[in-house]
Protein backbone atom coordinates (compact mmCIF):
# COMPACT_ATOMS: atom_id res chain seq x y z
CA UNK A 1 0.00 0.00 0.00
CA UNK A 2 1.33 2.95 -0.62
CA UNK A 3 0.88 6.41 1.21
CA UNK A 4 1.66 9.78 -0.01
CA UNK A 5 1.62 13.05 2.25
CA UNK A 6 1.54 15.78 0.32
CA UNK A 7 2.71 19.16 1.66
CA UNK A 8 1.35 21.22 -1.33
CA UNK A 9 -2.01 19.66 -0.24
CA UNK A 10 -5.09 21.80 0.84
CA UNK A 11 -6.22 18.90 2.81
CA UNK A 12 -4.54 18.12 6.35
CA UNK A 13 -2.70 15.32 6.77
CA UNK A 14 -4.88 12.79 8.63
CA UNK A 15 -7.76 13.58 5.84
CA UNK A 16 -5.07 12.39 3.32
CA UNK A 17 -4.27 9.59 5.01
CA UNK A 18 -7.75 8.76 5.46
CA UNK A 19 -8.87 8.99 1.88
CA UNK A 20 -6.14 6.91 0.59
CA UNK A 21 -6.61 3.87 3.16
CA UNK A 22 -10.31 4.61 2.53
CA UNK A 23 -9.59 3.84 -1.48
CA UNK A 24 -6.95 1.13 -0.42
CA UNK A 25 -9.55 -0.57 0.88
CA UNK A 26 -13.14 -0.26 -1.31
CA UNK A 27 -10.66 -1.19 -4.20
CA UNK A 28 -9.67 -4.38 -2.65
CA UNK A 29 -5.76 -3.53 -2.21
CA UNK A 30 -6.38 -3.87 1.23
CA UNK A 31 -8.82 -6.98 2.66
CA UNK A 32 -10.86 -7.73 5.24
CA UNK A 33 -8.77 -8.76 8.82
CA UNK A 34 -5.32 -7.29 6.70
CA UNK A 35 -3.31 -6.40 10.15
CA UNK A 36 -2.93 -2.78 9.38
CA UNK A 37 1.00 -1.07 10.39
CA UNK A 38 0.54 0.53 14.23
CA UNK A 39 -0.36 3.82 15.00
CA UNK A 40 3.18 4.35 16.14
CA UNK A 41 4.83 2.18 13.29
CA UNK A 42 2.93 4.23 10.68
CA UNK A 43 3.73 7.84 12.07
CA UNK A 44 7.40 6.96 12.73
CA UNK A 45 7.77 5.81 9.08
CA UNK A 46 6.21 8.37 7.23
CA UNK A 47 8.17 10.62 9.53
CA UNK A 48 5.10 12.38 10.77
CA UNK A 49 3.08 12.92 14.21
CA UNK A 50 2.01 10.47 16.04
CA UNK A 51 -1.30 12.43 16.68
CA UNK A 52 -2.35 12.47 13.53
CA UNK A 53 -2.02 8.71 12.10
CA UNK A 54 -4.09 8.53 15.46
CA UNK A 55 -6.62 10.66 14.11
CA UNK A 56 -6.82 9.28 11.06
CA UNK A 57 -7.03 5.64 12.40
CA UNK A 58 -9.77 7.07 14.86
CA UNK A 59 -11.71 8.19 11.98
CA UNK A 60 -11.65 4.81 9.55
CA UNK A 61 -12.36 3.24 12.98
CA UNK A 62 -15.85 5.33 13.42
CA UNK A 63 -17.03 4.88 9.76
CA UNK A 64 -16.47 1.36 10.24
CA UNK A 65 -13.23 0.71 7.50
CA UNK A 66 -11.36 -0.63 10.56
CA UNK A 67 -11.74 -2.09 14.03
CA UNK A 68 -9.14 -2.34 16.75
CA UNK A 69 -8.01 -5.05 18.76
CA UNK A 70 -6.53 -3.88 22.03
CA UNK A 71 -2.92 -5.33 22.34
CA UNK A 72 -3.24 -6.55 18.44
CA UNK A 73 -3.71 -4.14 16.50
CA UNK A 74 -6.04 -2.49 13.58
CA UNK A 75 -7.54 -4.67 11.41
CA UNK A 76 -9.56 -3.97 7.96
CA UNK A 77 -13.23 -4.34 8.73
CA UNK A 78 -15.32 -6.80 6.32
CA UNK A 79 -16.64 -4.20 3.50
CA UNK A 80 -19.66 -2.41 5.12
CA UNK A 81 -21.52 -2.33 1.39
CA UNK A 82 -24.32 -1.03 4.23
CA UNK A 83 -23.09 1.77 4.74
CA UNK A 84 -21.84 2.28 0.65
CA UNK A 85 -25.48 1.82 -0.11
CA UNK A 86 -26.75 4.43 2.41
CA UNK A 87 -24.33 6.99 0.85
CA UNK A 88 -25.42 6.08 -2.32
CA UNK A 89 -29.33 6.36 -1.60
CA UNK A 90 -28.68 9.93 0.17
CA UNK A 91 -27.12 11.20 -3.15
CA UNK A 92 -30.13 9.65 -5.58
CA UNK A 93 -32.78 11.37 -2.95
CA UNK A 94 -30.55 14.66 -3.47
CA UNK A 95 -30.23 14.49 -6.90
CA UNK A 96 -34.17 13.80 -6.91
CA UNK A 97 -34.58 16.77 -4.92
CA UNK A 98 -32.74 18.75 -7.53
CA UNK A 99 -34.49 17.92 -10.20
CA UNK A 100 -37.71 19.37 -8.69
CA UNK A 101 -35.73 22.50 -7.92
CA UNK A 102 -35.54 22.72 -11.30
CA UNK A 103 -38.81 21.50 -12.38
CA UNK A 104 -40.91 24.88 -11.80
CA UNK A 105 -38.63 26.82 -13.87
CA UNK A 106 -39.20 24.92 -17.52
CA UNK A 107 -43.27 24.25 -16.26
CA UNK A 108 -42.86 21.05 -15.73
CA UNK A 109 -45.44 19.26 -13.27
CA UNK A 110 -44.97 15.91 -11.20
CA UNK A 111 -47.04 14.21 -14.11
CA UNK A 112 -44.49 15.27 -16.71
CA UNK A 113 -41.56 14.71 -14.52
CA UNK A 114 -42.44 10.94 -13.89
CA UNK A 115 -43.21 10.11 -17.51
CA UNK A 116 -39.94 11.50 -18.61
CA UNK A 117 -38.15 9.38 -16.32
CA UNK A 118 -39.81 6.43 -17.75
CA UNK A 119 -38.90 7.00 -21.49
CA UNK A 120 -35.50 7.66 -20.21
CA UNK A 121 -35.75 4.43 -18.19
CA UNK A 122 -37.05 2.36 -21.56
CA UNK A 123 -34.10 3.88 -23.44
CA UNK A 124 -31.88 2.69 -21.03
CA UNK A 125 -32.70 -0.47 -20.61
CA UNK A 126 -32.95 -1.06 -24.40
CA UNK A 127 -29.57 -0.67 -25.20
CA UNK B 1 1.84 8.69 32.67
CA UNK B 2 2.99 11.96 31.30
CA UNK B 3 7.29 12.12 30.68
CA UNK B 4 7.04 16.09 31.69
CA UNK B 5 4.53 18.29 33.71
CA UNK B 6 5.12 21.93 34.36
CA UNK B 7 2.56 23.28 36.21
CA UNK B 8 2.73 27.24 36.97
CA UNK B 9 6.43 27.11 36.91
CA UNK B 10 8.37 30.35 38.08
CA UNK B 11 11.94 31.25 38.18
CA UNK B 12 13.02 35.43 38.44
CA UNK B 13 15.92 36.51 37.40
CA UNK B 14 17.14 40.52 37.27
CA UNK B 15 15.53 41.81 34.74
CA UNK B 16 14.20 38.52 33.24
CA UNK B 17 11.23 35.91 34.39
CA UNK B 18 9.91 32.78 33.33
CA UNK B 19 6.24 33.56 34.42
CA UNK B 20 3.69 30.77 35.37
CA UNK B 21 5.04 28.46 32.42
CA UNK B 22 2.82 25.09 32.35
CA UNK B 23 2.72 22.26 29.58
CA UNK B 24 2.79 18.72 29.37
CA UNK B 25 4.57 16.28 27.31
CA UNK B 26 2.50 13.07 27.20
CA UNK B 27 4.80 9.78 27.30
CA UNK B 28 5.42 8.72 23.98
CA UNK B 29 5.39 12.05 22.00
CA UNK B 30 7.80 14.84 21.52
CA UNK B 31 7.72 18.37 22.42
CA UNK B 32 9.48 21.27 20.68
CA UNK B 33 10.02 24.01 22.31
CA UNK B 34 10.65 26.77 20.56
CA UNK B 35 11.38 30.39 21.16
CA UNK B 36 13.80 33.54 19.95
CA UNK B 37 17.52 33.93 22.07
CA UNK B 38 16.80 34.56 25.78
CA UNK B 39 12.69 33.83 25.95
CA UNK B 40 13.56 31.03 28.31
CA UNK B 41 14.17 27.74 26.93
CA UNK B 42 17.08 27.03 28.59
CA UNK B 43 16.10 28.56 32.14
CA UNK B 44 13.20 26.23 31.41
CA UNK B 45 15.15 22.81 30.81
CA UNK B 46 17.34 23.63 33.39
CA UNK B 47 14.38 24.13 35.95
CA UNK B 48 13.29 20.78 34.65
CA UNK B 49 16.45 18.79 35.57
CA UNK B 50 16.57 20.78 38.92
CA UNK B 51 19.68 22.30 38.54
CA UNK B 52 17.89 26.11 39.26
CA UNK B 53 15.99 26.32 42.03
CA UNK B 54 12.58 26.98 41.32
CA UNK B 55 10.58 30.07 42.55
CA UNK B 56 7.23 28.82 42.22
CA UNK B 57 4.83 25.88 40.82
CA UNK B 58 5.59 22.30 40.67
CA UNK B 59 7.37 19.64 37.90
CA UNK B 60 7.12 16.23 37.80
CA UNK B 61 9.31 13.95 35.54
CA UNK B 62 8.44 10.64 34.88
CA UNK B 63 6.28 10.97 37.41
CA UNK B 64 8.16 12.32 40.07
CA UNK B 65 8.29 15.40 41.49
CA UNK B 66 11.73 16.49 40.47
CA UNK B 67 13.24 18.07 44.15
CA UNK B 68 12.33 14.70 45.56
CA UNK B 69 14.82 12.81 46.84
CA UNK B 70 12.96 9.70 44.08
CA UNK B 71 14.13 12.25 41.78
CA UNK B 72 18.02 10.95 42.15
CA UNK B 73 16.96 7.37 40.52
CA UNK B 74 14.56 8.98 37.93
CA UNK B 75 17.93 10.97 36.09
CA UNK B 76 19.22 7.60 35.09
CA UNK B 77 16.20 7.73 32.76
CA UNK B 78 17.12 10.80 31.55
CA UNK B 79 19.54 11.46 28.86
CA UNK B 80 20.32 15.25 28.27
CA UNK B 81 22.29 16.79 25.32
CA UNK B 82 23.31 20.06 25.63
CA UNK B 83 24.01 22.77 22.85
CA UNK B 84 27.91 22.16 23.90
CA UNK B 85 29.30 18.92 24.17
CA UNK B 86 31.95 18.37 27.09
CA UNK B 87 33.87 15.24 27.43
CA UNK B 88 37.72 15.49 28.69
CA UNK B 89 39.63 16.32 25.29
CA UNK B 90 41.96 13.76 25.40
CA UNK B 91 40.04 11.10 25.32
CA UNK B 92 38.43 9.23 21.70
CA UNK B 93 35.03 7.83 21.81
CA UNK B 94 36.24 4.42 23.29
CA UNK B 95 37.57 5.30 26.22
CA UNK B 96 34.38 7.92 26.49
CA UNK B 97 32.27 4.72 26.40
CA UNK B 98 34.51 3.35 29.22
CA UNK B 99 33.84 6.53 31.72
CA UNK B 100 30.46 6.19 30.92
CA UNK B 101 30.48 2.48 31.68
CA UNK B 102 31.44 3.65 35.31
CA UNK B 103 29.18 6.15 35.12
CA UNK B 104 25.74 4.69 34.10
CA UNK B 105 24.43 1.75 35.90
CA UNK B 106 22.32 0.86 32.58
CA UNK B 107 25.13 1.60 30.11
CA UNK B 108 25.03 -0.59 26.76
CA UNK B 109 28.41 -0.72 25.63
CA UNK B 110 26.52 -2.73 22.55
CA UNK B 111 24.21 0.15 21.99
CA UNK B 112 27.22 2.99 22.20
CA UNK B 113 29.69 0.86 19.27
CA UNK B 114 26.35 0.69 17.24
CA UNK B 115 25.90 4.44 17.41
CA UNK B 116 29.50 5.35 16.59
CA UNK B 117 28.99 3.19 13.35
CA UNK B 118 25.73 4.68 12.68
CA UNK B 119 26.55 8.32 13.15
CA UNK B 120 29.85 7.42 11.56
CA UNK B 121 31.90 8.96 14.71
CA UNK B 122 35.90 8.07 14.88
CA UNK B 123 36.88 5.68 16.95
CA UNK B 124 40.24 6.71 17.26
CA UNK B 125 40.43 10.53 17.43
CA UNK B 126 40.58 12.27 20.58
CA UNK B 127 38.02 14.60 21.43
CA UNK B 128 39.73 17.95 20.94
CA UNK B 129 40.12 17.28 17.05
CA UNK B 130 36.70 16.72 16.76
CA UNK B 131 34.26 19.15 14.50
CA UNK B 132 30.89 20.85 15.95
CA UNK B 133 29.10 18.17 14.38
CA UNK B 134 31.27 15.05 15.53
CA UNK B 135 31.04 16.19 19.09
CA UNK B 136 27.10 16.49 19.08
CA UNK B 137 26.72 12.99 17.35
CA UNK B 138 29.00 11.77 20.39
CA UNK B 139 27.04 13.53 22.84
CA UNK B 140 24.19 11.62 21.42
CA UNK B 141 24.85 8.55 20.90
CA UNK B 142 26.12 8.73 24.92
CA UNK B 143 22.72 9.82 25.84
CA UNK B 144 21.54 7.17 24.16
CA UNK B 145 23.40 4.49 25.64
CA UNK B 146 22.36 4.26 29.25
CA UNK B 147 18.54 3.56 28.02
CA UNK B 148 16.97 6.46 28.45
CA UNK B 149 12.95 6.92 28.45
CA UNK B 150 13.50 10.51 28.13
CA UNK B 151 15.91 12.55 26.15
CA UNK B 152 16.24 16.28 26.91
CA UNK B 153 18.42 18.57 24.48
CA UNK B 154 19.00 21.85 24.22
CA UNK B 155 19.60 23.32 20.86
CA UNK B 156 21.19 19.72 19.98
CA UNK B 157 20.54 20.73 16.11
CA UNK B 158 21.54 24.57 16.01
CA UNK B 159 24.97 25.39 14.39
CA UNK B 160 25.16 21.66 12.38
CA UNK B 161 25.30 21.37 8.40
CA UNK B 162 21.48 20.01 7.01
CA UNK B 163 22.82 16.71 6.68
CA UNK B 164 23.53 16.16 9.97
CA UNK B 165 20.98 18.02 11.72
CA UNK B 166 19.17 15.51 9.29
CA UNK B 167 20.55 12.03 10.62
CA UNK B 168 19.84 13.39 14.13
CA UNK B 169 15.96 13.84 13.50
CA UNK B 170 16.06 10.63 12.30
CA UNK B 171 17.56 9.25 15.29
CA UNK B 172 15.02 11.26 17.21
CA UNK B 173 12.18 9.59 15.07
CA UNK B 174 13.63 6.30 15.75
CA UNK B 175 14.15 6.17 19.44
CA UNK B 176 10.25 7.10 19.74
CA UNK B 177 9.12 3.71 17.89
CA UNK B 178 8.96 3.04 21.11
CA UNK B 179 5.63 4.25 22.87
CA UNK B 180 8.09 4.36 26.46
CA UNK B 181 10.20 6.76 24.87
CA UNK B 182 9.56 10.97 25.14
CA UNK B 183 11.61 13.41 23.83
CA UNK B 184 11.74 17.16 24.62
CA UNK B 185 13.76 19.76 22.47
CA UNK B 186 14.19 23.26 22.19
CA UNK B 187 15.57 24.78 18.83
CA UNK B 188 15.00 27.56 17.09
CA UNK B 189 15.46 26.16 14.30
CA UNK B 190 11.89 25.77 13.67
CA UNK B 191 11.63 23.71 10.43
CA UNK B 192 13.49 21.01 12.52
CA UNK B 193 10.92 21.26 15.10
CA UNK B 194 8.45 20.66 12.56
CA UNK B 195 9.83 17.67 11.12
CA UNK B 196 10.12 15.54 14.22
CA UNK B 197 7.86 16.88 17.16
CA UNK B 198 4.11 16.36 17.61
CA UNK B 199 3.64 19.20 19.97
CA UNK B 200 4.70 22.82 19.99
CA UNK B 201 5.52 24.90 22.82
CA UNK B 202 6.11 28.40 21.94
CA UNK B 203 8.00 30.86 24.75
CA UNK B 204 7.79 34.65 24.20
CA UNK B 205 9.69 36.74 27.03
CA UNK B 206 9.45 34.66 29.96
CA UNK B 207 5.66 33.37 28.99
CA UNK B 208 4.52 30.67 27.11
CA UNK B 209 2.50 32.05 24.26
CA UNK B 210 1.00 28.90 23.40
CA UNK B 211 1.28 24.37 23.32
CA UNK B 212 -0.85 22.76 20.54
CA UNK B 213 -0.41 19.75 18.53
CA UNK B 214 2.00 20.62 15.73
CA UNK B 215 -0.41 19.24 13.27
CA UNK B 216 -3.35 21.16 14.29
CA UNK B 217 -1.12 24.42 14.52
CA UNK B 218 -0.67 24.12 10.61
CA UNK B 219 -4.38 23.57 10.42
CA UNK B 220 -5.81 26.57 12.40
CA UNK B 221 -3.70 29.17 10.90
CA UNK B 222 -3.75 30.13 7.51
CA UNK B 223 -2.14 32.83 5.79
CA UNK B 224 -4.22 35.09 3.15
CA UNK B 225 -2.49 37.74 1.28
CA UNK B 226 -5.30 40.23 0.17
CA UNK B 227 -5.73 44.00 0.19
CA UNK B 228 -6.13 46.73 3.12
CA UNK B 229 -9.80 47.19 2.04
CA UNK B 230 -10.17 43.43 2.14
CA UNK B 231 -8.85 42.72 5.37
CA UNK B 232 -10.41 45.86 6.80
CA UNK B 233 -14.07 43.76 6.57
CA UNK B 234 -12.79 40.74 8.12
CA UNK B 235 -13.94 40.70 12.04
CA UNK B 236 -10.82 41.71 14.21
CA UNK B 237 -10.94 38.12 15.78
CA UNK B 238 -10.33 36.60 12.43
CA UNK B 239 -6.66 38.33 12.25
CA UNK B 240 -4.00 37.13 14.59
CA UNK B 241 -1.68 39.65 12.76
CA UNK B 242 -0.64 41.29 9.57
CA UNK B 243 2.07 42.66 7.95
CA UNK B 244 1.83 45.33 5.10
CA UNK B 245 4.05 45.80 2.14
CA UNK B 246 3.91 48.32 -0.67
CA UNK B 247 1.61 45.81 -3.27
CA UNK B 248 -0.81 44.32 -0.30
CA UNK B 249 -1.43 42.93 3.11
CA UNK B 250 -0.18 39.61 4.68
CA UNK B 251 -2.30 38.33 7.58
CA UNK B 252 -2.17 35.45 9.59
CA UNK B 253 -6.15 34.25 10.40
CA UNK B 254 -7.67 31.49 12.05
CA UNK B 255 -9.03 29.12 9.24
CA UNK B 256 -12.21 28.89 10.04
CA UNK B 257 -13.20 32.20 10.64
CA UNK B 258 -12.42 33.26 7.38
CA UNK B 259 -15.40 33.93 4.50
CA UNK B 260 -15.98 31.32 2.92
CA UNK B 261 -14.62 31.49 -0.58
CA UNK B 262 -11.54 33.50 0.85
CA UNK B 263 -8.10 32.22 -0.69
CA UNK B 264 -6.22 30.93 2.32
CA UNK B 265 -2.92 28.99 2.36
CA UNK B 266 -1.32 26.55 4.34
CA UNK B 267 2.02 27.85 5.75
CA UNK B 268 4.66 26.91 7.76
CA UNK B 269 5.17 26.82 11.80
CA UNK B 270 7.86 29.27 11.29
CA UNK B 271 5.64 31.39 9.52
CA UNK B 272 3.05 31.14 12.23
CA UNK B 273 5.67 31.58 14.79
CA UNK B 274 6.72 34.73 13.35
CA UNK B 275 3.75 36.18 12.75
CA UNK B 276 2.53 35.23 16.57
CA UNK B 277 5.89 36.92 18.02
CA UNK B 278 6.14 39.73 16.05
CA UNK B 279 2.40 40.63 16.11
CA UNK B 280 2.85 42.92 13.34
CA UNK B 281 0.57 45.49 13.06
CA UNK B 282 -2.29 44.64 15.07
CA UNK B 283 -1.55 42.18 17.98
Amino acid sequence: MNIIISNASNLPIYEQIYAQMKNAILLGDLSEGDLLPSIRQLAKDLRISVITTKRAYDELERDGFLYTVAGKGCYVAAKNTGIIREGRLKDIEEHMREILRLAPVCELTGEDLIEQFRVIIQEEYQK
Amino acid sequence: MNAIELNSVTKRYDGFQLDKVSFTLPRGAILGLVGENGAGKSTTIKLIMNAIRRDGGAIRVLGEDNTSEAFRAVKEDIGIVLDEAYFPEVLNAVQVGAVMKQTYRRWDNNVYQNHLKLLDIPQKKVFREFSRGMKMKLALAVALSHQPKLLILDEATSGLDPMVRDEILTLFNNFTRNEEHSILLSSHIVSDLEKVCDYIAFLHEGKLVLCEEKDRLLEEYAIVKTSQSVLDQLSADTIISTKSGPYGVEALVKRERAPHGMQTEFTTLETIILFLAKGGDRA
